[in-house]
């Protein structure tokens, strides 16, 4: 059997050999162009996010239908399961709630004399307002980075920075906006840094991302580490984008240096996403300005 | 006693065909990889996979299952429009999807001139390479800071990708029928 044309060499025809080598020419063109573009894309991130942002905007209402399914399947695999366990859990449950509301009524105590010194001192408590609520529609699920998206952008005044929280912690910040799509750093990413602190006292650390779905948090203050396992981390509010006081993980194993954490808000468990506004927006605007100017300069610079 | 003959097969062997006084239609045949590689690339963008990567690029899949089981078809320098769209959905930086393509469409070329007769086996064998170098490298291109422990949360994506290809195979065979069935009427 004679092989197919493809599987043929070139021979002895000049035509069949110029596009032989014609075809091997413009590959090799196009991967220096990829090389190009990547090494751009590197340096200047947000040099191609137009691009990126437009066929985001696209594709992100078929994400808000898969969203919507994922959400029911949570649903249906966790009525199962519940279902499985009842009669334990009903157990343990009884006694926590007993315990629950024993704590709740001590909180009311706490939060009544909160109330009465806030009055002394004149201070009022302001509620923040979510930008935007959204559906997480998806995910870059092959890629080793770790961002998510979300079917709102510019036109509903979601801004580069703003924090992403779910209802049980923080998800992560706003990374590039488009018209109608953002796209959403996760806190599991690499190149995440969260200031937190332990909820209990003032023990304050850096949360980073590990890349396996597991945040490393390590303690400003090297020394004797302190941590326990089971300790809860929250933001601190250093760096003024996240509003101090929101949950992000629970200690899970100890290091030298910190411990490893397990997120409180697995992204993939959440419906629903509230996009805040930026916690301080004048702490995160000096941070910009460089160390041998003063603010004052560059405030009367602009 | 039962006939376990069944009736005759009312078409004709192709599932897909429509019968005799019917021909190959030219829009379809020469689409339909190019779909199921954009598809590929669209559909891990719909996932969520907030703690570690989980879906095989199938994109990527697609591109090297159809150069593979159709050598010919794919020109050679379809790695940079098909890497170019790729690349807006996986979260990878701009460009990286362009080169690995393009030089994984020339390696698989030089791969097809020195070995131009190969099983089932050494296809497999080849994607699987090209699978894992393509995980690999578009990590170390991916700009995310390298760890131990990134590299530990790719294999389960690595294995998963090297088990799945069977499957993509099959796929593409099944879509390789349904681009090449007579299904346009002769005039």
């Amino acid at each position: 059997m004679a092989p197919p044309s493809s599987r043929r060499s070139s021979g002895f025809s000049k035509r069949a050999q110029y596009s032989v080598f014609t075809g091997y020419v413009l590959a090799a063109l196009g991967a220096v162009l990829g090389l190009a573009l990547l090494a751009l894309s590197l340096w200047q991130p947000p040099a191609l996010a137009p691009l990126r942002g437009g066929a985001n905007d696209v594709v992100s209402p078929v994400g808000e239908g898969t969203a919507a399914v994922r959400s029911t399947s949570n649903d249906v695999w966790d009525t199962i399961s519940a279902f499985w366990n009842a009669g334990r859990q009903n157990a343990a449950l009884r006694e926590e709630v007993e315990i629950a509301r024993i704590r709740l009524e001590e909180a009311k105590a706490v939060e009544q004399e909160n109330e009465r010194l806030k009055s002394l001192v004149a201070l009022s408590e302001s509620q923040i307002e979510p930008v935007a609520v959204a559906r997480l529609v998806g995910s870059t699920a092959t890629s080793s980075r770790r961002f998510a998206y979300i079917g709102k952008g510019r036109s509903e005044g979601i801004e580069v920075g703003m924090p992403v929280r779910s209802a049980r912690g923080v998800v992560g910040r706003v990374l590039e906006v488009a018209r109608r799509s953002s796209r959403i750093l996760l806190l599991t990413d690499t190149e995440s840094v969260l200031p937190v602190r332990r909820s209990t006292d003032e023990t304050v650390a850096f949360a980073e991302g590990r890349g396996d779905g597991l945040l490393r948090i390590r303690l400003i203050n090297l020394g004797l580490n302190p941590l326990e396992v089971g300790d809860v981390f929250v933001t601190s509010g250093t760096g003024g984008y996240y509003r101090p006081g929101v949950a992000v993980g629970v200690l899970s194993e100890l290091t030298p240096d910190g411990g490893i954490a397990r997120l409180i808000a697995d992204p993939s468990a959440t419906d629903f996403v509230s996009i805040e506004p930026i916690y301080e927006e004048a702490a995160t605007d000096s941070a910009l300005v460089p160390t041998e100017t003063t603010l004052e300069e560059a405030e009367s610079d602009r | 006693m039962r006939d376990t003959l069944g009736p005759p097969p009312q078409r004709s062997a192709s599932r897909f065909s429509g019968g005799i006084n019917r021909t190959v239609a030219p829009w379809r045949a020469n689409t339909v990889p190019y779909v199921s590689i954009l598809i590929g690339s669209l559909i891990p963008a719909l996932f969520l996979a907030p703690t570690m990567p989980l879906l095989p690029p199938l994109g990527f899949m697609m591109l090297v299952g159809w150069r593979i089981m159709r050598p010919g078809f794919l020109p050679l320098w379809i790695g940079v429009p098909l890497g170019a769209f790729d690349d807006l959905f996986s979260g990878q930086p701009f460009g990286s999807a362009i080169l690995l393509w393009s030089v994984t469409m020339i390696a698989l070329e030089i791969i097809e001139t020195r070995f131009p007769w190969r099983g089932f086996w050494q296809d497999w064998f080849t994607a699987g390479l090209a699978l894992v170098g393509y995980i690999l490298l578009a990590m170390v291109v991916s700009g995310a800071t390298l760890t131990s422990y990134l590299f530990l949360a790719a294999i389960p994506q690595i294995v998963l990708a090297i088990l799945l290809y069977p499957v993509a195979a099959r796929v593409i065979a099944w879509l390789d029928r349904f681009r090449l069935a007579r299904s346009r009427r002769v005039d």
